[in-house]
């Protein structure tokens, strides 16, 4: 059967991939910011017999080769295959959004425009002469409102329509001169005239009185901190209650399944190994790591739909300027909370060679979503307890709000390092659009993410955990000589470990947790547990375990801040490798964060170990 | 009305004014450009970031941040 093929172009925040999921009915998250869409999703769909795929094109301003995205959307409309290119158009932003549609028209003859969120400009008193529209511009103009898929069947028709058209396709390299870059954008004003009435004058005051709040000097920083503490301490609160109902449940589970197994003659090595090295590491992964990941996520995502990102581009810019590095750059940061890999490709958003790798090179130094849980069970095993009191959970609020803010400090000061040494130059030009502030879609935000994070990390912990805890296991119980493989590493390890405040164990789990990070206090637990003596635990009693194995404040200290400062994980590595082209980047991006990780921890725990000395 | 003539970094918070011309060369005028800051496109100053720079401005319908060492290549005429 013959596929039409459909490309979905527009500016970044028109609510491109919502349209895309409508037509399509694939869930792709829909971020509110640039370079959300950054691996191109592709989806199909039947309407009228017919198959319709379509290809959601990264988001951009315009067509002219400025960052990595613009080229690939360029290339994709002029060399793709497309029947119909669907550009997709913001109502509220109609002139803004004007010149790329010009330009597309220009340089792909079969062109539909859909005009997305009208529901919003009638909100803000916006009239769009939809027929004027499609007259001026040459092009079929369907209006619509993604979200709710109002006129979402019009669309469909008119895809329909314009792919079974008799009418050759004319496809055009557009003329990038100065003239004609002046003449399409005053051609766009023109356009944006004749066919857009703002009844109401103020149509952005809402937006505007927020931004004067949100960006003011008086509370700019400080709303952002309350931000940031409010969304970990939900974060805290909300996944005590789930670790231990989870852990009690998994680890009930063990005893019936050790039942069962005994009962049925499965052979005691089959067991030990199943049990106690693969499902206790599962069992730990899923207890201890998965809740507050289930809870951050949905959370960030809320933020980041709001349209609050970019505001904290605004703010932090000056902090970016004068380490030489892009604004953009704390757009990439705050996607490094949610994974580290997907913000390497994220980089993407910015334009100049030099300073995306800065980016990139520094991402590692915010934690990613697997990382935050290690931070967060030390903070409250060590620094707050494990109980529940209002106080105590203020108190992790603000050290884990601490160690993030060193993380932004490492960050810059790596990035200005980089600038002055390998990485020279100056800033370069760049704009940073400050978005319409959207309502998030609350309910489905929580919901699906809070889904989507536990089927991701239950996948993981079964590809990554599962043989994790076997290999364990095996190497804890197979001995070389007098002592097992494991006691083997860890010793090895040791004498440089406990130089900068760790231990071998806990080295050597962050070894074994490259594959991914939140298998790493999971690891540690399970050689502890693996080394030493069963004895009845659980989480409160966590803490037990860790101090009757040598732990003390300097090593929780300087766990917490290896946790932070340490090489990037496989996915990471590999998604910098395919993103640079080079070993000699990946190479450093494993290496910069890896030795500030020595550096500090090695200051730390010196300095720490002479003041507790004294005491 | 020669005083009217600035750099649209020097544009007080709430002003309006008009793009008259810019002094940037090669890629970075044509990001400008690229934003619509054509000759005669009309942008208003809304919001300066709490460290004082970049400035937010609504240019054609849009919010859009500059740092103050862009902005400084574009000048406008000052509207008041």
């Amino acid at each position: 059967m013959l596929i039409t093929n459909i490309g979905l172009a527009g500016n970044p925040n028109v609510g491109k991939s919502t349209v895309f999921n409508a037509l399509t009915g694939l869930k792709q998250h829909t971020g509110n910011w640039p370079g959300k869409t950054v691996v191109h999703a592709t989806g199909k769909y039947t309407y009228k017999d017919q198959t319709f795929s379509v290809t959601d094109l990264p988001g951009t301003y315009s067509l002219t080769t400025n960052s990595q995205e613009e080229e690939i959307a360029r290339e994709f409309i002029l060399e793709h295959d497309f029947d119909v290119i669907v550009i997709v158009v913001d109502a509220t932003c109609m002139e803004r959004n004007l010149n790329l549609v010009l330009q597309i028209i220009e340089a792909f003859s079969n062109s539909v425009v859909c005009i997305n969120l009208l529901d919003e400009a009638k909100k803000k008193k916006i009239e769009i002469d939809q027929e004027a529209l499609s007259e001026l511009l040459g092009v079929p103009v369907v209006g619509i409102v993604a979200r709710s898929k109002i006129n979402l069947d019009k669309l469909k028709e008119q895809i329909y329509l314009s792919a079974n058209s008799n009418e050759p396709i004319v496809r055009k390299k557009i003329n990038l001169s100065e003239e004609e870059t002046t003449k399409t954008i005053n051609r766009a004003k023109n356009i944006y005239r004749k066919c857009v009435k703002v009844k109401k004058q103020n149509y952005d005051a809402l937006d505007r009185r927020l931004d004067n709040i949100v960006t003011s000097k008086k509370f700019g920083f400080t709303i952002m901190m309350l931000l940031l503490s409010l969304i970990f301490w939900i974060t805290l609160i909300g996944a005590n209650y789930p670790s231990d109902l989870i852990f009690n449940f998994l680890f009930w589970l063990q005893d019936v399944l050790f039942g069962a197994m005994t009962k049925i003659g499965v052979p005691a090595i089959i067991i030990d190994i199943s049990l106690y090295g693969v499902y206790q590491t599962l069992a730990w992964v899923v207890s201890v790591m998965l809740p507050p990941m289930a809870i951050f996520f949905p959370l960030f995502t809320l933020l980041e739909d709001f349209g609050y990102l970019p505001r904290v581009a605004f703010n932090m810019d000056k902090f970016f300027q004068k380490a030489c590095a892009h604004g953009k750059q704390a757009l990439t940061m705050c996607m490094g909370f949610g994974c580290n890999a997907c913000a390497i490709i994220g980089c993407r958003i910015i334009e100049s060679p030099r300073e995306k790798l800065i980016a990139i090179l520094t991402n590692n130094f915010v934690p990613c979503n697997g990382r935050f849980p290690t931070l967060i069970a030390i903070i409250s095993m060590f620094f707050a307890g494990m109980t529940l009191s209002p106080l105590n959970n203020i108190i992790s609020v603000i050290i884990l709000t601490s160690v993030i803010i060193f993380g932004i400090i490492i960050t810059l000061l790596v990035s200005r390092i980089l600038s002055n040494t390998i990485l020279k130059g100056l800033p370069s030009s760049f704009a940073l659009e400050l978005p319409p502030y959207r309502r998030p879609q609350i309910g489905q935000v929580i919901i699906r993410s809070i889904l989507d994070r536990t089927i991701f990390v239950l996948g993981r912990a079964i590809i990554v955990a599962a043989p994790a805890g076997f290999v364990i296991w095996i190497f804890a119980n197979i001995e070389i000589g007098n002592s097992s493989i494991i006691s083997i590493c860890t010793d090895f390890l040791d004498p440089f470990a406990k130089l900068i405040g760790l231990d071998g164990v806990i080295l050597l789990a962050f070894i074994l947790g490259f594959p991914a990070n939140e298998i790493v206090l999971p690891i540690v637990i399970m050689i502890y547990l693996a080394t030493g003596t069963m004895i009845e635990l659980d989480i409160p009693q966590l803490k037990t375990l860790l101090v009757d194995n040598g732990w003390t404040i300097t090593t929780a200290v300087c766990t917490m801040l290896f946790c932070l400062l340490h090489f990037p994980c496989g996915t990471t590595c590999l998604t910098i490798k395919k993103e640079t082209q080079s070993w000699k980047w990946t190479g450093l991006a494993f290496l910069i964060p890896t030795m500030t990780g020595f550096i500090v921890c090695f200051i730390v725990a010196q300095t720490l170990n002479l003041i507790l000395s004294y005491l | 009305m020669e005083n009217n003539i600035l750099s649209l970094d020097k544009l007080l918070i709430g002003k309006k004014a008009i793009v008259r011309a810019l002094v940037a060369e090669g890629l970075e005028r044509r990001r400008l450009l690229d934003l619509g800051l054509v000759q005669g496109t009309p942008v208003e100053a809304l919001h300066v970031s709490p460290t004082g720079d970049p400035i937010a401005y609504s240019i054609m319908g849009a919010v859009i941040a500059l740092r103050s060492n862009d902005a400084s290549k574009v000048i406008v005429q000052n509207l008041s």
